[in-house]
């Protein structure tokens, strides 16, 4: 027998062969799945039947009959239960989105003050996140909520500045009127992004290719926001302020935040910017210091040690862990239900309970955090992709 | 001739085995029954803490007219009044945990609604309670009626029929609000009380005791006149099990009963023995069967009686002072009230 020999495949039997068993495998599994998938369903099904529970999905189309407080669109109890999920469903975006810019803000700024030289920053970075992470979230939410609660009445609101109020109603502050322009200035703003990144791609092609450094901070600032403020300028500078005034109990008018919607946002930044700042930490530790060390050597200035040597190694650490912590923000959102923020768990549990349709109803929430944690997880991939080490 | 006999044999057989089957379906008990006296507790939902409802107190004892009404149920069915498990449910979980079976009866302040009482796959016993959705605001506002309180917060429960109520009152009299919704009752009081919320919005005898316990000083608020919806509160069970229904049905009519026939926890011992009244004699076990008929022994509301009392003294017991609230159509029919007792017999 010659070594070549054992490594033929054995002739004759096809159950000896890897692909078709792999195959065979597969297929068991996935009937196994669907027998199981189709057992509950049916069980279900039978169950809701024998108890005499109405199923079905026409709920969605009838009028809900109740209000919901804050709403990023148009909204009113005569609207359907189908349009107060999409209420919901918006409330959540708002406040995930915002509290996944808001915590990597936080968070990187705590995770670089944590490896700080400097004692007191990286002493007030440490009791962040210890008190940050160590404790559970819905207590970050409450505490919030409660610290609001105790904020003055409408009528004696803190002033921080001129036409802004701070009270237990939340916070309100002058808002510009909508004007035709802006959509244009928009577009002003997006140019002058495009426009940084030229100015980057330009002044890295002439260092490569000279040796020369060109400082881009001040003409990249200068490009980012001269661009909108030309168009801006162009319109005729068009700006009106819509000022909060006090109206029989409450403030009318300006930009509105809700006490719910500030104490859930800050309590999910708060906690998640406290693991982010850990995250961030150990990605700047894993770059090893031979080679800041080194970098210093051959007389890079600090700055551009952090931008190109340790930045983008870090990244590669940084970010597989941070997209884990963007999804169990978006989910700790729904903790909103507990002081009232009216997200999609809030309208999704009145729905429940005023049309009874609670596997439909937690059906629905279920798919759509599975649909936002998708979106970001795919957004987070693609992403690490870019920053990934590439190997040339 | 033979041939007339077997037939004749065939036909009383099976005549006597259907008749038996009859008997044993009647003397069977149903699912419910039979789950609560093999447990030999009753599973009660209640509210998680609304004074004269359903509150714990400090030892941990709940009290309430919701709670006496399962405390009456334990005593009809296992003799004791004391033998109920109560499991304080929120607003949105009160119907899942009754069509789950994870509470045999949901006595949690619950209007009866077609809806709920169609596609929700429930029943419901008549009303114990009647009341309607009121509000409740600072004095500081000077708000005297609901005109008044246009563009206010309205704390209010979620899944409530007080919420929705809200939406068409406040629609209809073309004025804006906000409502601000949070389920746990805790959390909601403290909204208002903290000044979240210009209004507190809920069935107006829930009131009352959040104005006496709540507040910092119960004379800065001020329940609004009038009453602005219908809100029969019912005890709700799973549909499908028509003798537990009827335990649940006759049980609160044994209450109404006794206060109407002047039967009261301290006097049944004595009418039982004693009183010439058929009516009486029906009720408390000294006569009929009317006990049997529902599946349980035929001192079933002479338990009730005795142990929890008739309507009027667990009313007074719950809704007497502090709360002091008025009986109005909580009153029997003959006092020009709203509860009436059906026929036992």
């Amino acid at each position: 027998m010659s070594a070549s020999d054992k490594n033929q495949p054995t002739q004759g039997s096809i159950f000896y062969d890897q692909g078709f068993r792999s195959i065979v495998y597969q297929i068991l599994l996935a009937v196994g799945l669907g027998y199981v998938g189709w057992a509950l369903f049916s069980n279900v099904i039978e169950n809701l039947d024998r108890q005499g529970i109405a199923t079905g999905w026409s709920f969605l189309w009838t009028s809900s009959g109740f209000d919901i407080g804050e709403s990023v669109i148009e909204y009113d109890a005569g609207d359907t239960y189908g349009r107060a999920l999409l209420v919901g469903f918006l409330n959540t975006v708002r406040v995930a989105f915002l509290g996944i810019i808001f915590a990597t803000i936080l968070g990187v700024f705590m995770g670089v003050a944590r490896v700080s030289r400097n004692w007191l920053l990286s002493t007030i970075s440490s009791w962040f996140v210890e008190i940050g992470r160590n404790v559970p979230v819905v207590l970050h939410v409450i505490f919030w909520g409660t610290v609001i609660h105790l904020l003055p009445q409408p009528r004696e609101a803190m002033v921080p500045f001129e036409g802004a109020f701070i009270m237990n109603r939340g916070f309100v502050m002058p808002f510009p009127v909508y004007d035709d322009a802006y959509p244009w200035v928009g577009l002003g703003l997006i140019v002058g992004i495009a426009g940084v990144v030229f100015l980057n791609k330009w002044a890295q092609a002439k260092r490569e290719r000279t040796g020369q450094y060109i400082h881009t901070l001040w003409p990249g600032l200068g490009i980012f926001f001269g661009c909108p403020l030309v168009v801006w300028l162009a319109f005729g500078a068009p700006l009106v302020w819509d000022v909060p005034a006090l109206k029989g109990f409450n403030f009318q008018g300006g930009l509105q935040l809700s006490p719910e919607f500030i104490a859930l946002l800050v309590g999910i930044t708060v906690y998640t910017a406290s693991f982010i700042a850990e995250i961030v930490r150990s990605g700047i530790q894993s770059v090893p210091s031979g080679q800041v060390e080194a970098a210093g050597a051959v007389g890079l200035r600090q700055g551009f040690i952090m931008r190109y040597v340790v930045i983008p190694q870090a990244l590669r650490v940084i970010v597989p862990p941070t997209a884990s912590q963007y999804l169990s923000l978006t989910k700790n959102s729904s903790l909103g239900v507990l002081i009232g923020y009216p997200d999609l768990v809030n309208i999704g549990n009145t729905t429940l309970n005023q049309t009874g349709q609670a596997v439909e109803a937690i059906t629905i929430m279920m798919l759509v955090y599975l649909g936002i944690s998708i979106v970001i997880s795919l957004f987070m991939n693609f992403y690490n992709r870019i920053v990934a080490i590439k190997e040339r | 001739m033979t041939k007339s006999i077997k037939t004749f044999a065939a036909l009383a057989i099976a005549g006597a085995v259907s008749m038996t089957s009859a008997s044993v379906a009647l003397a069977e008990d149903g699912p419910t029954l039979k789950a609560v006296k093999e447990r030999g507790e009753v599973l009660c939902g209640v509210h998680q803490g609304r004074y004269g409802f359903a509150i714990a107190d400090n030892q941990g004892k709940w009290k309430g007219l919701d709670v006496d009404f399962c405390r009456a149920v334990a005593a009809a069915v296992l003799g004791d009044s004391e033998k109920v498990k109560y499991i304080p449910l929120g607003s949105v979980q009160r119907f899942p945990a009754l069509q789950s079976g994870e509470v045999d009866m949901l006595s949690r302040t619950t209007t009866v609604t077609l809806t709920r009482d169609s596609a929700l796959g429930l029943n419901f016993g008549p009303p114990t309670f009647y009341t309607g959705t009121g509000f409740m605001v600072r004095k500081s506002i000077g708000a005297t009626k609901v005109e008044d309180l246009a563009g206010a917060a309205v704390c209010v429960f979620p899944g409530s029929t007080t919420e929705k109520n809200i939406a068409s009152l406040f629609a209809a009299k073309k004025l804006d609000y906000k409502p601000v919704v949070i389920e746990s009752s805790k959390q909601l009081v403290g909204a208002y009380m903290s000044g979240r919320c210009d209004v507190l919005s809920m069935d107006q005898a829930g009131l009352p005791g959040h104005q006496q316990f709540d507040a910092d000083n119960p004379a800065d608020h001020v329940i609004l006149p009038g009453v602005f919806s219908k809100e029969p509160l019912g005890v709700g069970v799973r549909a499908g099990d028509d003798q537990w229904f009827d335990i649940i049905k006759w049980v609160t009519h044994a209450t109404f009963n006794a206060e109407e026939w002047g039967v009261t926890s301290a006097n049944a011992s004595d009418l039982k023995a004693n009183s010439t009244d058929i009516n009486v004699q029906r009720l408390l076990g000294a006569k009929g069967d009317l006990g049997q008929k529902l599946g349980l022994g035929n001192d079933w509301a002479y338990n009730v009686i005795s142990q929890v009392g008739n309507y009027g003294e667990i009313y007074d017991r719950n809704w007497g002072p502090p709360l002091n609230l008025d009986r109005g159509v909580n009153n029997l029919w003959t006092n020009g009230g709203l509860m009436y007792g059906f026929p036992m017999k």
